[in-house]
């Protein structure tokens, strides 16, 4: 009806990123990459990894005891992944629905599953970058590139990244942008800080000893404290992973902007 | 062609009640939902957009309820009204990105189209950041337009123009209307609307006051009662003479003049100069004391 058609569209195009039968959407990745590192907060992503390492270097060559990489790796490590992820899930979508550029977005026919999913494996790929390669790093610097401890630590806080990401993802589309940052300040460092180690079976329910347990199921050293089965972690990690994703994606689906009132 | 059709519907957050039981059809052409800050008119938008789901009643757009229906954006482009785009683009990259994001075959020649529509083509290789208001507001129409959708939504859209940029949007909007498209745009200001739209939908406190042809309400809210302040060489004499007419209901002598209340502006308006004529009074002031739109639209709403 209105004028000329002359901007039909190609469902069936291939696009270098468009992969999973349509799962992914490489517009939405590359918005969201350029989007979450144009942000002021993307100073902070490297942060707490140049911290990590720096402490590895001076344990490295200050320390007397030759149980601290697993210790000291297990626990700050593991919070620097927590917090990496934090900064980065909450940006990823957070952001955009904090300044309204979501809308945008979501004005287009991309269906919000595309969009949770695209947003949440930028997430986990800067997370990756940010958190668990200085993780493996710190190992390296303490152990050796090819010890089974950095190699442990590296797969346990890669797995940490894909869980921590995908419930930060989840609370910034449940949440307002504050009350979000409040949730997952308070999940990472009181339910895991504090009441996983003092509590018994808190830890079921703790993404830190998931990854604690994946890496010690790779490092086999009983200095990292894992107290879940290496299967247990997994099928614990991947169920909290796809319930978290599928909530994000009725989350979104119902997404509201706030309208005027008379 | 019914495109949107809105019915029975209502929105409330908690108590307050932001829109009450409206029931409105829009079809090709230009529509202004016309009304005052807070009315109504974004609530509104946002539920035919998708974005909000109406407390009661049903909301389509080409015959598909709006809630929880992406899919719609194919026929629809949608301008919010917040100021918040990916600043960190150039224009052309926006425009490009949205055109990608709606899968179309050469995403680059429909987004230069949608921009030089927009007149944005000098413009285009500047990142938004650097854009002032009203191009933002352009940029964000061509972004709505890049895949020639039937029904364009637009909150507010003239924000932040200056009097070029406004002039030129209301010609691409009007210009779409009339190629078929389906226009709904929001605004507070009459002038827009009564310079856009043939059709409008008056929105006052959550309700839908008027609604239709734009020329048979602005006759409703020209003849609706209006108060005046009159100031003159005799005031009590004028007093006299204008209770005589039947196009004044009321006079009040007060320290600052003449407070007259007219039944009928038009008939007042244009009686008034013959009276202080034929009486050999003259008239020092005439100002309307309730020109407020707010008074219009309460005079819509009670009428």
């Amino acid at each position: 009806m209105a004028g000329a058609r002359n901007q039909g569209r190609d469902d069936d195009e291939e696009r270098p990123v468009r992969t999973m039968d349509g799962l992914l959407n490489g517009v939405v990745m590359r918005l969201t990459l350029r989007a979450t590192m144009s942000r002021k907060r993307a100073l902070l992503f490297a942060l707490p990894a140049v911290i990590l390492i720096s402490i590895s270097v001076l344990l490295t060559n200050t320390a007397q005891s030759p149980v601290w990489p697993p210790e000291i790796l297990g626990t700050v490590g593991l919070l620097v992944v927590a917090l990496t992820s934090l900064l980065v899930g909450g940006s990823v979508l957070g952001g955009e629905i904090e300044d309204g550029s979501i809308v945008h977005l979501l004005a287009t026919p991309v269906s919000r599953r595309s969009v949770v999913l695209s947003k949440y494996v930028v997430a986990v790929v800067l997370t990756w970058v940010f958190a668990a390669v200085p993780e493996y790093l710190a190992g390296a610097i303490a152990k050796g590139a090819g010890n089974s401890l950095a190699i442990g630590l590296l797969v346990g806080a890669l797995a940490g990244a894909a869980i921590y990401n995908a419930l930060f993802v989840l609370l910034t589309a449940a949440f307002s942008p504050g009350r979000a940052l409040a949730v997952s300040l308070l999940y990472v460092l009181i339910w895991e800080g504090l009441l996983a180690s003092l509590v018994p079976g808190v830890s079921l329910l703790s993404v830190e000893h998931y990854s604690l347990s994946i890496a010690n199921s790779i490092a086999h050293n009983g200095a990292l404290h894992a107290d879940l089965g290496t299967g247990t972690a997994i099928g614990m990690g991947v169920a909290v992973t796809l319930v978290a994703l599928v909530l994000a994606v009725i989350r979104l689906s119902e997404f509201s902007v706030k309208g005027d009132v008379a | 062609m019914t495109a949107i059709e809105l019915n029975g519907v209502s929105r409330w957050y908690g108590n307050v009640v932001a829109v009450n039981d409206v029931t409105m059809t829009i079809g090709p052409g230009v529509t202004g939902l016309l009304g005052p800050n807070g009315a109504g008119k974004t609530t509104i938008l946002h539920m035919i957009a998708g974005f909000l789901s109406p407390s009661r009643g049903e909301v389509t757009v080409a015959g598909h309820s709006s809630w929880r229906n992406p899919a719609m954006f194919r026929q629809v482009g949608l301008v919010p009204e917040r100021d918040s785009v990916y600043a960190f683009l150039t224009g052309q990259e926006f425009c490009v990105a949205t055109a990608r994001l709606h899968k179309l075959a050469d995403p680059a020649g429909a987004a230069r189209r949608a921009i030089e529509l927009l007149g944005m083509t000098d413009a285009q290789d500047r990142k938004i950041s650097t854009y002032s208001k009203g191009m933002r507001q352009r940029i964000k129409v061509a972004a709505a337009l890049v895949h020639d959708p039937e029904i364009v939504l637009l909150d507010e859209p003239f924000n932040g123009m200056d009097p070029r940029q406004r002039l030129h949007m209301m010609d691409v909007l009007s210009t779409e209307g009339e190629r078929g498209r389906v226009i709904v745009f929001s605004s507070h200001i009459l002038e827009e609307v009564e310079r856009l739209s043939g059709t409008i939908q008056v929105i006052v406190g959550g309700r839908l006051a008027a609604s239709g042809d734009f020329r048979a309400i602005r006759r409703l809210m020209t003849n609706r009662p209006h108060v005046f302040m009159l100031r003159s060489s005799d005031d009590r004499a004028l007093a006299a003479a204008l209770m005589r007419r039947p196009a004044v209901n009321a006079v009040e002598l007060t320290p600052h003049g003449l407070q007259v209340r007219a039944a009928d502006y038009g008939t007042f308006t244009r009686e008034i100069a013959a009276i202080t004529r034929d009486y050999g009074i003259r008239l020092l002031q005439v100002s309307p004391a309730d020109e407020s739109l707010e008074s219009v639209f309460a005079y819509l709403l009670a009428a």
